[in-house]
């Protein structure tokens, strides 16, 4: 849980629900909707008639930016500006039709680095704003340090990082209250601003940056908005939400989906049922694969002591060894451990590798954990999968500590040897992470 | 209170634990019990919905009473020394918690153990917390340590654990962590490898938490039992380059072993998530790479590796104990947990037969008991039903209570019921009980429900008239109003001298204030409509309390419990063995109800 990406859709979805609150004395049209293919486009066309009659644009909706340095913002046709319903159909469709390159970085307009590569999914469609450059601004705010930053400029658009020596920042105590926030926007409103829009565009600060702060934006960046008398147009915009927010929130964000991100590998099911398992649980369970067919896998009991196994093994066998991250803790049932570990084995067991599996048990000296507890669901789960894990010459080393940690090492080795498997076993006098030594060293 | 800033806890701080996590504040018994510590490290507990006044928990092989309190500020009150809060309130409702700790002030630290608390609520709780100079422990932490003086609920495990790692006495080593899991370990490591350590920390694994590793290292580098310190971080985050910086500019010069964790972030570009909701790399410099080069070159000792921790920390340790920084650890005697811990049935806060002589809440029989003590009836009574000594106006006005009631002739159903009793050849206390189970809802019981109603219209403000209205609704006569032949002109002496000694000495009595106020108007509407004896002395009891400085809440369960009742029991036992006592001097024959002196309406079965 943290901060989390959404939908461009999603934040002017957010902006447009509080609208009233937050900038009473500004319009928005919030003419956008979100589309998952050209066909839902042209039924939405129905009830939504400026599709048909005003030039659009259209852009992926799915948390990467540099779109348009990235050609994937269609804004014109013959001209700029020119866009009809029937040739966003047919963009939509064209840049559905096979995986896009994305670049994240760029010198100018050359690409940095190695692109990313995935089907798009999600697309955004609006009208087409025409207006002339200095309508353009920029606004962006987020949490620095310890503090909330809020970002200004006269000059918004694709070029922003080029001229931020041009952004004004101004940084906010937690404690601040109104008066003074308001105040020290009104005193850092950027020169560029012409003078006649500057008390318009500090009012509109002052609204954005509330919103951001009581609708617990953990970032939000508009850019570039467009300001023409008192109507306002978000052209662009990236948020991210605090989600451990969520409970205080539910009504003000609606429902929110946290997309993956642009180029992520398509989650397994395996690794779907654990976090659909951890979200029912009051316990944590926790799995990444990064190398289905990695000789080293871990199960490990704590956050920090996984973090701890992952390095070792990385710094130790080289990172290519590592199958799988996760860890699971506090206190999960026998059942939760049994099918916990049941994954992890069955994914631990389906490439083979000619010098034989590892899987490492392991955990630090647990707190209140009874250890012998969740051995007995990793017991159960060694009894299911005992045949194939001798298949693949499988070598089992624990180590782990805490309340009845005695008998739970004395079980699960018990419970191996009976099945035929090869394990070690260590409790707290063994060094957290040195059973991973010890295991390439065998 | 002298307060030793440069270390977290010592042996006497006690702490107010929010929620009742019964495992959790027993594993501090037991800690506190193994340490020879002489006050439990927990003073109460607030727990929102406890309808109990206390839990039990095992201080060794007995058991101790720990009060519940339903809010912090309460128990603040009753514990005005217990200076440390520990916040275990879900992740919805540990900030208000906190924030209204830190409003009710007189908090020194105050740990938060829920994870996942909005980021900005975390932030301004931290952020006024600091304000006030309150050491915030987390939030998503397990707690601190000050061996052989303070643990936090669960940090340290098993009490076999908390000895195998020397946790019951003070080390040399100060340890931080990020990690809770981890803590635990690192203590194990450096029981291993070193002593042991002298205050340990870890500070919580959210992006936000109060106290971070500087100001806690920044402590400890004050404090002369540590002798060197281990940082333990993660990736994520820069808060390591304020260490790293006191390290430099010689605001830290003991030794300090550091290593952060997350170095296999730097194989993964994006995506997955190492740690905790801190552990994010933003950037180059919050990778755990990084951060361990630019520790060693600020002359941090680094290991190789987190394999390698434990030797840089034996060579550290083993390099101090040489030159003689560090001396050898005395080892202190412990107490050991008792096998078996049996649960008691029954508890007695009252009184006390196991010593040389019994007492009365404390106070030996022998010093109320003669004339030249000069304690009457009124202190015993205050001593055994309120467990505290009650000024003498307030023991006198019990007294004269007892007095006023203890007969009324014995014509009341009580009476007669003893009586009646008596003449059939029951003893006295059968006889005495039959009495007793008379006293009731329409039999002394007016008392009660005076008080009750009286101090109902005073605390919601009502007028006289609105108070009769109100009563009117509720369909009763209102009681202690009323009665048979006594009238404005014709007073109740009993009643006129119970208000001459209250107005006397009682230092105020607003509820008898206002009773009259009603009197006045309900005498207008009929003259036999007087303050009663019963209704005086309720609503007298009432004001009695308030300015002994009982709670309201106190006061109304007082009223509810029916110990007002008790003082009518009480004093009219006395005239009911009176009674008993004259039947059985009378010899007087068993009683049969005439005839003539009831109705018989029973008609005869049709068929039979």
């Amino acid at each position: 849980m943290a901060q989390k990406a959404i939908r461009e859709f999603d934040a002017k979805t957010i902006l447009h629900r509080h609208w009233s609150k937050y900038f009473p004395n500004f319009s928005y049209s919030y003419e956008t909707i979100l589309v998952e293919n050209s066909s839902a486009l042209r039924d939405l066309s129905v009830n939504n008639s400026w599709l048909s009659q005003k030039n659009l644009v259209a852009k992926p909706d799915m948390l990467f930016g540099k779109r348009g340095k990235n050609g994937l913002v269609l804004f014109r046709d013959q001209k700029v500006g020119d866009v009809k319903l029937e040739k966003a159909v047919n963009w939509i469709n064209d840049k559905m039709a096979s995986k896009q390159q994305v670049y994240s970085s760029f010198h100018g307009n050359i690409p940095n680095g190695t692109p990313k590569e995935d089907f798009l999914t999600h697309f955004i469609v609006e009208p087409f704003v025409p207006h002339i450059q200095n309508e353009e601004y920029y606004i962006s705010a987020t949490v620095v340090g310890d503090d909330d930053v809020l970002f200004m400029s006269a000059e918004g658009g694709m070029e922003v990082e080029e001229n931020w020596d041009k952004v004004i920042e101004v940084r906010f105590s937690i404690t601040d209250n109104e008066e003074t926030i308001a105040r020290r926007i009104i005193e850092n409103i950027p020169n560029g601003i012409a003078e006649s829009e500057k008390a318009r565009f500090g009012e509109f600060a002052i609204g954005f940056f509330r919103a951001y702060r009581e609708l617990n934006f953990a970032y939000l960046e508009i850019n570039p908005f467009v300001m023409q008398g008192n109507q306002i147009e978000l052209l662009d915009m990236v948020a991210k939400l605090d989600d451990t927010a969520g409970f205080l929130m539910t009504e003000n964000w609606g429902n929110i989906e946290y997309p993956m991100a642009f180029g992520m590998e398509e989650k397994s099911p395996e690794v779907k049922a654990i976090e659909d398992a951890d979200s029912k649980s009051g316990a944590s369970l926790k799995l990444t694969v990064l190398n289905p067919k990695g000789r080293i896998w871990t199960m490990v009991a704590g956050g920090g002591a996984s973090v701890v196994y992952a390095d070792t093994i990385a710094d130790m066998s080289g990172v290519s060894d590592l199958a799988n991250y996760g860890e699971y803790s506090g206190g999960p049932t026998t059942e939760e451990t049994k099918f916990y570990a049941s994954t992890v084995l069955d994914l631990m067991t389906r490439y083979e590798d000619p010098r034989g599996k590892i899987l490492i048990i392991g955990g630090a000296i647990a707190n209140f954990t009874d250890v012998a507890k969740t051995f007995t669901g990793i017991i159960q789960a060694f009894e299911k999968y005992a045949d194939k894990m001798k298949t693949h010459n499988t070598k089992i080393y624990v180590r782990r500590g805490g309340p009845n940690y005695e008998k739970g090492l004395k079980d699960i080795k018990a419970s191996a040897s009976k099945l035929g498997l090869y394990i070690e076993v260590y409790g707290p006098e063994t060094h957290v992470t040195d059973i991973v030594r010890m295991a390439l060293e065998k | 209170m002298s307060i030793n800033i440069n270390v977290l806890y010592t042996r006497d701080t006690q702490a107010i634990f929010w929620n009742n996590n019964q495992s959790a504040i027993q594993r501090m018994f037991d800690y506190d019990y193994v340490i020879g510590r002489e006050k439990p490290s927990v003073a109460c507990i607030v727990s929102p919905t406890a309808t109990d006044k206390f839990d039990k928990f095992f201080f060794g092989a007995d058991e101790v009473m720990v009060p519940l309190f339903r809010n912090t500020a309460e128990a603040k009150r009753k514990f005005p020394k217990a200076d440390v809060l520990l916040n275990f309130a879900s992740f919805r409702t540990a900030y208000d918690v906190t924030m209204e700790a830190l409003e009710l002030g007189g908090f020194s630290s105050i740990m938060i153990t829920a994870e996942g608390i909005p980021e900005r609520l975390a932030r301004k709780m931290n952020a006024t917390a600091r304000s006030k100079n309150v050491t915030v422990i987390g939030p998503a932490t397990v707690g601190a340590i000050v061996p052989g003086a303070f643990k936090i609920a669960n940090v340290g495990g098993t009490i076999e654990n908390i000895i195998n790692s020397k946790l019951h006495r003070a080390g040399s080593c100060g340890l931080v962590t990020r990690s809770g899991g981890l803590f635990n370990e690192l203590s194990n490591i450096i029981s291993i490898n070193a002593d042991g350590i002298a205050e340990g920390v870890a500070i919580g694994g959210d992006r936000f938490v109060g106290s971070v590793f500087i100001e806690n290292m920044l402590r400890m580098e004050q404090n002369p039992q540590v002798k060197y310190l281990v940082l333990l971080g993660e990736v994520g985050g820069t808060e390591e380059y304020k260490v790293i910086d006191a390290v430099k500019n010689g605001l830290i010069k003991k030794p300090v072993i550091g290593w952060c964790i997350g170095t296999i972030a730097q194989h993964f570009s994006t995506g997955v998530q190492f740690g905790h909701a801190g552990a994010s790399a933003n950037a180059d410099r919050e990778t755990a790479v990084s951060k361990n080069k630019t520790m060693a070159e600020a002359g941090i000792y680094v290991p190789t590796s987190f394999n390698d921790l434990p030797k840089i920390i034996n060579e550290i340790y083993t390099n101090l104990k040489n030159s003689g920084v560090i001396s050898e650890v005395i080892e202190p005697k412990l107490r050991e947990l008792p096998k078996s811990q049996k649960k008691k049935n029954f508890v007695c806060t009252i009184s006390d037969d196991r010593g040389d002589e019994a007492t009365y809440a404390g106070f030996p029989i022998s010093s109320l008991a003669t004339p030249e003590t000069g304690k009457g009836i009124g202190d015993v009574i205050s001593l055994l039903w309120f467990k505290k000594r009650y000024p003498k106006w307030a023991t006198d006005f019990i007294e004269t209570v007892i007095k006023t009631v203890a007969d009324h002739g014995p014509a009341v159903s009580g009476a007669h019921n003893a009586k009646v009793t008596a003449r059939a050849g029951k003893s006295v206390v059968e006889s005495l009980v039959t009495g007793l189970l008379t006293i009731g809802p329409r039999f002394g019981g007016a008392i009660d429900d005076a008080a009750k109603y009286f101090k109902y219209g005073f605390d919601n403000n009502l007028s006289p008239k609105e108070f009769l209205e109100y009563m009117k609704k509720q369909g009763i006569p209102i009681p202690g109003i009323g009665h048979r032949i006594k009238s404005l002109k014709n007073p109740d002496k009993r009643v006129e001298g119970l208000k001459k000694f209250a107005s006397q000495y009682f230092p105020q009595t607003p509820l008898l204030d206002y009773a009259i106020q009603i009197e006045l108007l309900t005498t207008s509407k009929k003259e036999n409509l007087i303050l009663n004896v019963d209704g005086t002395i309720g609503i007298l009891m009432v004001d009695m309390w308030r300015a002994l400085g009982y709670s309201e809440e106190e006061i109304n369960e007082f009223i509810s419990s029916g110990t007002l009742n008790a003082f009518f029991i009480a004093g009219r036992t006395i005239g009911f063995i009176g009674h008993v006592l004259d039947e059985k001097r009378l010899q007087m024959p068993m009683y049969r109800h005439p005839f003539d002196d009831i109705i018989y309406d029973v008609q005869v079965a049709d068929e039979i």
